[in-house]
């Protein structure tokens, strides 16, 4: 079953014409892989799906983005709960000026939970899901500003899954970090697949290739081809996919 | 952390929209009342005799000539004397200064001139200008005195604009074989004009609206001054002993509307001409 | 030709240097004419005397500036009261929740209130507001809470664009991260960015405080200049500054050196209230980064 299907999305900031029509389908409990060169609308898309561009002022959006066949522009929707059940996590690593514990455990708090024992436990739960335990768990006091880049990306991400999304959004998570973080995070990309649709941009070719299983190639706000990873890596349909992946152009 | 467990947050988010935008609407309102009653109790007294003339009986009749002469002109020697040690302050901060201690003391005296009250500005005034420099109640005293009120206002806004010219601009100066100076002087002050015209006027609108720091320096001679040296008597000044000694109260109501409506100019032209700059060098 | 140009790239550089020491310089004359001018009244009547005396009556050589301090701390600290939560709302309304359309008419708004000169504010305060406040509660209109009125409006521009800069000045990934979690707009306000500028709005608190205190003619204009402790926010009162502003114009011999001490009472207070906010600074910038960093 898919998980998220747009139905030819246009996306304009101001006169700017992002998204030509994007018709696209992405399955549940695996990896998406988003792939094109700088400007070619993939991260615009990507937030669109939690709608983050809102934030952006003279955003305007044509044709339908469905979750789970609801659409999530819908005004009787709340953007509050679509964010809630669509995490994202940035290119930057960006945790709150607070302690480690604080940063996991803000999610929980403003969704309502109060429990001191519940959210202890969750925030436990949610580091050792992003293999941070092992590295915080004596200094969870500390301010997460303290932490390296790789341990604040991670730190990011479990703060998205405390928060228990049903999609988690990345955009570029590792663009700013180094080989053996970039490592670290993808292992844990693989082990969060199982439970979790998860929908990542990347620049990088090898990336898409050791994440995901599917990948979607965007180029000047349009799809050019979807397909399996495997495939479209080997054997393209396109002349431009394979101009791209071969580094023709980009 | 004080997360409400009473309201949920959807309905607080509800709220707290209404009392932001209320809190928008109240100061907007303070704005238009005080500004609008201002104008329409003052724009009665307005013609060509009250601002050309000269006032009659301390104020009572006539026109407040003298005061906007006096007000331009102290204002005038103000920014003639406080823009290059405001200027020149601002550029030694960012492109000179290695000394962090020197560099520290001079932005902890520039914070402690702009904390000072203006009256204690005016017994300054008073006690050095006045008396011990025998400049006596003049409008030199007076420009001295509000040129001292300025100058923070001036540097600090030029360390911070001078501050924020990117360094590329200096590279590529300095890459030409340009010296130091020529780099500053023709690449990264015309680059800063802009926010320096800001703080000039800025420093001009609070000296121009001073009273408190030049009663004891300027008089209150209600002749035209002419020279430097004469006294005279600004729009501010005029306008508190207007209203605080009972003489007019329509002049006072004029008064403050010339003063507001003189404030008002200023902003509003100087705003226009440095939005045409910034917009001619960026090449828009 | 090498050596004139170095010669004058040197002068320029120690020209500038002089500029930028000027503040310093005029720091200085400006401490030594009012402290040397303060002296006599000091070393005649004692400074405690000053500072704790209850009674200000010249002509009795009564020099007691005590009812005076508490003046100046009272308008202060109620004006604050009143600016403070206003501005606050208003700066965090102009920095996060107005549309860009709403921002436009407030930005003008706001360097208009502060362009508008102090006594054209008292001036509105001795016509508008002593007369309403009369009616509405008693007595002769002049009063503490007529003063604080007139100052709470004055200190407003001041306390909401600096707050306003220092909220705008947070990084936007926080704010992202925080709406990107499910977080409404309020609740990121409230627990993410508010702690987050709280540096710069206590700045932003200290500039409105240092505008209240110094403040001269305008409470001239309302505040009645009795020199006693006021029993009640109607009370009239007299403000350090206004003392000086007041008996400056007649006075001569020790009651003119006092009014230089009142200046000087009046700088200790001002270097305390600095002293204060300067810890408070330190101590939310140290809690915004998680305590110990």
């Amino acid at each position: 079953m898919n998980r998220i299907e747009s139905k030819n999305l246009q996306v304009y900031f101001g006169d700017n014409h992002i998204l030509k029509g994007i018709t696209t389908e992405i399955p549940k409990n695996t990896v998406t892989a988003l792939i094109g060169p700088s400007g070619c609308g993939k991260s615009t898309f990507l937030r669109t799906l939690n709608r983050m561009n809102d934030l952006i002022p003279n955003f305007k959006k044509e044709g339908e983005v469905l979750l789970d066949g609801d659409d999530i522009y819908s005004p009787r929707l709340d953007v509050a709960d679509l964010r809630k059940k669509v995490g994202m996590v940035f290119q930057k690593p960006n945790p709150f000026p607070k302690s480690i514990f604080e940063n996991v455990a803000y999610g929980l708090k403003i969704h309502g939970h109060d429990d001191k024992e519940f959210i202890a436990q969750k925030v436990e739960e949610s580091l050792k899901s992003a293999a941070l335990w092992n590295e915080v768990e004596d200094k969870l006091d500390n301010s997460a500003l303290g932490l390296s880049g790789g341990q604040q990306q991670r730190l990011c991400i479990a703060r998205t899954i405390a928060t228990n999304p049903e999609v988690i959004l990345m955009d570029e998570p590792c663009s700013a970090l180094d080989p053996i973080s970039t490592t670290k995070i993808e292992d844990l990309i693989q082990k969060l697949k199982k439970e979790y649709t998860i929908i990542i941009v990347t620049h990088n070719m090898q990336q898409a290739t050791r994440v995901s299983k599917y990948t979607s190639f965007f180029l000047h706000g349009e799809i050019v081809e979807s397909n399996f990873t495997d495939k479209i890596f080997v054997e393209p349909k396109e002349q431009k996919t394979e101009d791209y992946i071969t580094g023709r152009f980009g | 952390m004080g997360f409400s467990k009473i309201i949920p947050p959807k309905i607080a988010q509800k709220i707290m929209n209404g009392v932001f935008i209320a809190s928008g609407i109240v100061t907007l309102l303070i704005l238009v009342l005080i500004l609008g009653y201002i104008l329409v109790k003052g724009l009665p007294a307005f013609n060509l005799e009250f601002i050309f003339g000269n006032p009659i009986d301390s104020g009572k009749e006539g026109g407040i000539f003298p005061m906007i002469v006096s007000s331009l002109y102290v204002t005038l020697i103000a920014g003639l004397i406080a823009t290059p040690f405001g200027v020149g302050a601002g550029v030694y901060m960012v492109e000179y200064a290695n000394n962090n201690r020197i560099v520290r003391l001079i932005r902890f005296g520039a914070e402690t001139l702009a904390s000072i009250p203006s009256i204690v500005f005016g017994l300054f005034g008073l006690a050095f200008f006045v008396v011990f420099l025998h400049l006596g109640w003049s409008i030199l005293s007076g420009g001295l005195v509000l040129a001292i009120m300025a100058l923070p206002t001036i540097f600090q806004v030029s360390e911070v604009t001078i501050s924020s010219i990117p360094n590329s601009y200096r590279e590529g100066s300095l890459g030409l074989g340009a010296t130091k100076w020529q780099t500053i002087y023709k690449v990264v002050l015309p680059a800063a004009i802009p926010g320096i015209v800001t703080g000039v006027i800025l420093g001009m609108t609070r000296a121009i609206s001073e009273a408190a720091a030049v009663m004891f320096s300027v008089g209150a001679s209600i002749q035209t001054p002419i020279s430097i040296f004469d006294p005279g008597r600004p729009l501010p000044l005029h306008l508190y002993m207007l209203a605080t000694e009972g003489i007019s109260l329509e002049k006072a109501f004029g008064t403050a509307a010339v003063l507001v409506i003189l404030v008002l100019i200023i902003t509003i032209v100087t705003n226009l001409v440095v939005d045409r700059y910034q917009r001619k060098i960026m090449g828009k | 030709m090498q050596k004139k140009k170095k010669l004058v790239e040197y002068l320029i550089e120690k020209g500038l240097f002089i500029t930028a020491i000027f503040s310093i310089v005029i720091i200085l004359i400006i401490f030594i004419f009012i402290i040397n001018e303060g002296i006599p009244a000091i070393s005649e009547y004692g400074f405690l005397n000053f500072i704790f005396g209850m009674t200000w009556a010249p002509s009795d050589s009564q020099f007691g500036v005590f009812p005076m301090i508490i003046g100046s701390i009272c308008v202060t600290l109620l004006s604050l009261l009143m600016a403070v939560p206003l501005s606050l709302l208003c700066a965090i309304f102009m920095a996060e929740v107005a549309p860009d359309s709403v921002r436009k008419v407030l930005k003008p708004v706001i360097e208009t209130l502060s362009g508008i000169p102090s006594v054209v504010y008292g001036f509105f305060g001795l016509i508008v507001i002593v007369p309403l406040i009369r009616e509405q509660f008693g007595g002769t209109g002049f009063s503490m809470f007529t003063a604080s009125l007139i100052l709470t409006v004055m200190v407003l521009p001041t306390i909401i664009s600096v707050s306003q800069d220092a909220i705008r000045s947070v990084p936007s990934e926080y704010r992202e991260a925080s709406l990107g979690l499910g977080a409404t707009n309020w609740q990121t306000i409230k627990n993410i960015i508010f702690p987050a500028a709280l540096p710069g709005i206590i700045t932003a608190i200290i500039l409105g405080m240092g505008r209240a205190i110094g403040e001269t003619l305008a409470v001239i204009m309302v505040a009645g200049n009795v020199p006693l402790i006021p029993g009640s926010i109607f009370d009239p009162l007299r403000t350090l500054t206004s003392n000086i502003a007041l008996e400056m114009g007649y006075a001569t011999g020790i009651h003119y050196s006092a009014l230089f001490t009142t200046a000087i009472v009046l700088f200790i207070i001002i270097i305390v209230l600095l002293l204060v906010a300067h810890y408070f600074q330190k101590k939310y910038s140290m809690d915004a980064y998680g305590g110990h960093a």
